[in-house]
C-alpha cells in the first residue's frame, strides 16, 4: 500500500512538472519585453501615467513573427503597457471573440472573418487593411518528391498538406487552384488532381510549415511570409495571375476591455513605423 | 455504503462536510455538460447528426478506438502480468515507462511519435524505404490512441494480476499446465474484472484522443479526422457544429459506458 501511495505521489509530482512547462494559451512576448523601463521616452502614450496596462491582441497565425516585433515596438513607445497576443487561425479567434474572449484588437487574414464580427456588432468602428500577402508552394529542404514546377503538384501519389477550407489560407489556396484549372497550361482537372493528393487539412498555416519542414509532406501551400520565415524550405512561386491576394484587416473591438489602447495599437500598425515592421517580414502594403 | 458509517452520519451531522465539496465538483462537470446539451435542443439536431462528415468521423472514431483497445489488450495484458509477477532488473524502469505515458500531455506523445515514426523519423526512415508511411494514415490514429491509452489497461490489469495468489498459479503448474494454458485459463479470468475496467478506460481515452492525433496523423475526413478532430474543426467554422458533434460523442460514450458497466456487473 505504501508503495502505491508513493508511486501515486510521484505521478502527481510529474504531472505538475509537465503542466508547469506547458505553453499557455496567450503567450506573452519574447524575453525582455515585459518590463518597460523608464529610460524610453514616451512618444504617443495615450496614458502618461505609468500605471501598468495590458493590451490583448488576437491575430492570425501568419502574423506571428511580424506582430511579435510590433508588440515589442509598441511597448517601447508606450511605457507601462504590456501587449499579450493570441495567435491562431482567424476563424478560431472569431469564434472565441463571439464567445466573449476579452480581446482588444483583432487582426484577420481575410475579410470574411472580420465581416463575421462586424455582422455580430463586435467591431468598434470601420476596419481597414494594413497589409497584403501572397501564396507560395513550399517543399521540404531535401525535396523528397523532386518537385520542380507547379504542374508537378498534380503527379499522383504525392503527400500535399493544405489548410482546412475554413482557414483563410486554405480558402485562398482552393481559389488559386481553381484559377489555374482555367488555364490550358495546367488543364481543367488540375485542381481535382492536386486536391486528390491532399493528405491533411491542417488548422493553420504554421502547422503546414512545421510538418513540411519536418519532411512529413512533399509540398504545402502557405503565405510568402511564412515561407521566408523558414529559410531552409524550398519554394515554388505562384504567378500573380493565378495567385490570390490575402488582405489583412485590423480593428479595435466593441467590447475591448481597454478601448483607448486598442485604438492606439491599430493606429500604430497603420503608422510608418508599423508598416516598416510589416515590410520587414515580407508583407506588401495594403492598396 | 457501510452501515455503521451511515448511522453515525445521520445521528451527529447531516454530512455537509461531504455534500458541499461533492456538489462543487458535480456542478462543474454536470453543469457544463448540461449547457452543451441545452444548446442543442431546438436546433435540427438529427439532421446535423446524420450529416455525412459527422457520420464519417463517428465511424472512424469507433473503428480506430476499438482496434486500439484490441492492440492494448493483446500487448498490454502480458506486459501487466510481467510487471505483476516477474522479478528482474529494470522492472521499476518499465513500470515508470508505462506510468510516464499516462502523465505525459498527448501533444508530447504526438511529437514523439512523429520524430520516431514520421517519414524522416528514426524508425520511420526504414519503414518509408519499405514503402510504409504511417503519418496521415489511419495507422497513425491507431498508434497515437494506443500510445496514450494502453497504459491505462496496463496499470489496471497489473493491479488485478498482483492480487492473484501465487499458489493458485503454482497449483496449476503442479497439475501439469504449461504457461500457454495457465495465462489464458487461470490468470486472465482471475484478473478479468481489472482487465475489463482497464479496457473501458482505454476505450474511452482512445475515443477522446485529440492532441497526439492532430500532430501525428493530421486531419483528413475519412482517414484521420476522428470525432474530437471534427469537433475542433467544427468549432472553427461554426460553434453549432462543434456543439452538435460534442453531444453526439457524449451520447455514444454514455451508451457504451452503460453497456460495459452492465457487462462488468454481470461478470461479477
Amino acid at each position: 500500500m505504501k508503495r502505491l501511495t508513493l508511486s501515486f505521489g510521484l505521478l502527481v509530482a510529474l504531472a505538475m512538472v509537465f503542466s508547469a512547462c506547458a505553453p499557455t494559451a496567450t503567450p506573452t512576448l519574447a524575453p525582455g519585453t515585459s518590463v518597460p523601463v523608464a529610460t524610453s521616452v514616451p512618444t504617443s502614450a495615450p496614458t502618461s501615467t505609468a500605471a501598468p496596462q495590458t493590451l490583448t491582441v488576437f491575430a492570425a497565425a501568419s502574423l506571428t513573427g511580424a506582430f511579435g516585433d510590433m508588440g515589442n515596438a509598441f511597448e517601447a513607445a508606450n511605457p507601462g503597457v504590456t501587449v499579450k497576443f493570441s495567435f491562431a487561425g482567424s476563424q478560431i479567434l472569431v469564434t472565441q471573440i463571439e464567445q466573449g474572449a476579452p480581446a482588444d484588437v483583432f487582426a484577420s487574414a481575410d475579410h470574411k472573418n472580420m465581416d463575421a464580427l462586424v455582422t455580430a456588432n463586435l467591431v468598434a468602428s470601420d476596419y481597414g487593411d494594413f497589409a497584403t500577402n501572397l501564396l507560395e508552394v513550399i517543399l521540404p529542404p531535401n525535396n523528397p518528391a523532386n518537385l520542380r514546377t507547379l504542374q508537378d503538384l498534380a503527379k499522383p501519389g504525392l503527400k500535399i498538406l493544405l489548410e482546412d477550407p475554413s482557414v483563410p489560407a486554405g480558402n485562398y489556396t482552393r481559389q488559386m487552384l481553381a484559377n489555374m484549372s482555367k488555364d490550358p497550361t495546367y488543364g481543367p482537372d488540375f485542381s481535382t488532381k492536386v486536391l486528390a493528393n491532399v493528405v491533411s487539412n491542417e488548422t493553420d498555416v504554421k502547422q503546414v510549415v512545421a510538418k513540411v519542414n519536418q519532411g512529413e509532406g512533399d509540398a504545402g501551400v502557405v503565405y510568402v511570409t511564412d515561407a521566408s520565415a523558414q529559410p531552409d524550405l524550398k519554394t515554388i512561386p505562384i504567378p500573380s495571375n493565378f495567385n490570390v491576394i490575402a488582405h489583412y484587416p485590423i480593428a479595435a473591438l466593441e467590447k475591448a476591455p481597454n478601448s483607448d489602447l486598442a485604438a492606439a495599437f491599430v493606429a500604430y500598425v497603420l503608422s510608418a513605423d508599423g508598416q516598416a515592421i510589416m515590410k520587414n517580414w515580407g508583407f506588401s502594403p495594403a492598396p | 455504503m457501510h452501515p455503521s458509517f451511515h448511522q453515525r452520519r445521520t445521528e451527529n451531522s447531516p454530512g455537509w462536510v461531504f455534500i458541499i465539496p461533492s456538489l462543487v465538483l458535480v456542478a462543474l462537470i454536470g453543469w457544463s455538460l448540461f449547457a452543451l446539451v441545452w444548446r442543442c435542443i431546438g436546433s435540427d439536431f438529427f439532421a446535423a447528426a446524420l450529416a455525412e462528415n459527422a457520420v464519417t468521423a463517428l465511424k472512424l472514431s469507433l473503428l480506430t478506438s476499438i482496434i486500439s483497445v484490441g492492440l492494448a489488450l493483446i500487448t498490454g495484458t502480458p506486459l501487466a502480468c510481467i510487471l505483476a509477477h516477474w522479478n528482474f532488473q529494470g522492472r521499476t524502469l518499465l513500470d515508470m515507462l508505462t506510468d510516464l505515458a499516462v502523465v505525459l500531455p498527448p501533444a508530447v506523445a504526438g511529437i514523439a511519435l512523429l520524430i520516431a515514426f514520421g517519414r524522416m523519423g528514426i524508425f520511420g526512415k526504414w519503414l518509408d524505404a519499405l514503402g510504409v508511411t504511417i503519418p496521415f494514415a489511419s495507422a497513425a490514429v491507431k498508434l497515437a490512441q494506443t500510445f496514450v491509452s494502453a497504459p491505462f489497461l496496463v496499470r489496471s490489469a497489473r493491479i488485478g494480476f498482483s492480487a492473484i495468489d501465487p499458489q493458485q498459479r503454482e497449483a496449476a503448474h503442479m497439475e501439469g499446465a504449461n504457461e500457454w494454458q495457465v495465462f489464458p485459463y487461470i490468470m486472465v479470468p482471475l484478473a478479468g474484472r481489472a482487465i475489463l475496467t482497464g479496457a473501458i478506460l482505454t476505450w474511452t481515452r482512445s475515443l477522446g484522443e485529440f492532441g497526439a492525433t492532430i500532430l501525428f496523423a493530421g486531419d483528413f475526413e475519412g482517414t484521420t479526422q476522428t470525432m474530437p478532430l471534427a469537433i475542433y474543426v467544427g468549432f472553427e467554422q461554426n460553434i453549432k457544429i462543434a456543439v452538435l458533434l460534442s453531444v453526439m460523442l457524449l451520447a455514444v460514450s454514455l451508451v457504451f459506458m452503460a453497456l460495459l458497466r452492465k457487462l462488468e456487473g454481470a461478470d461479477n
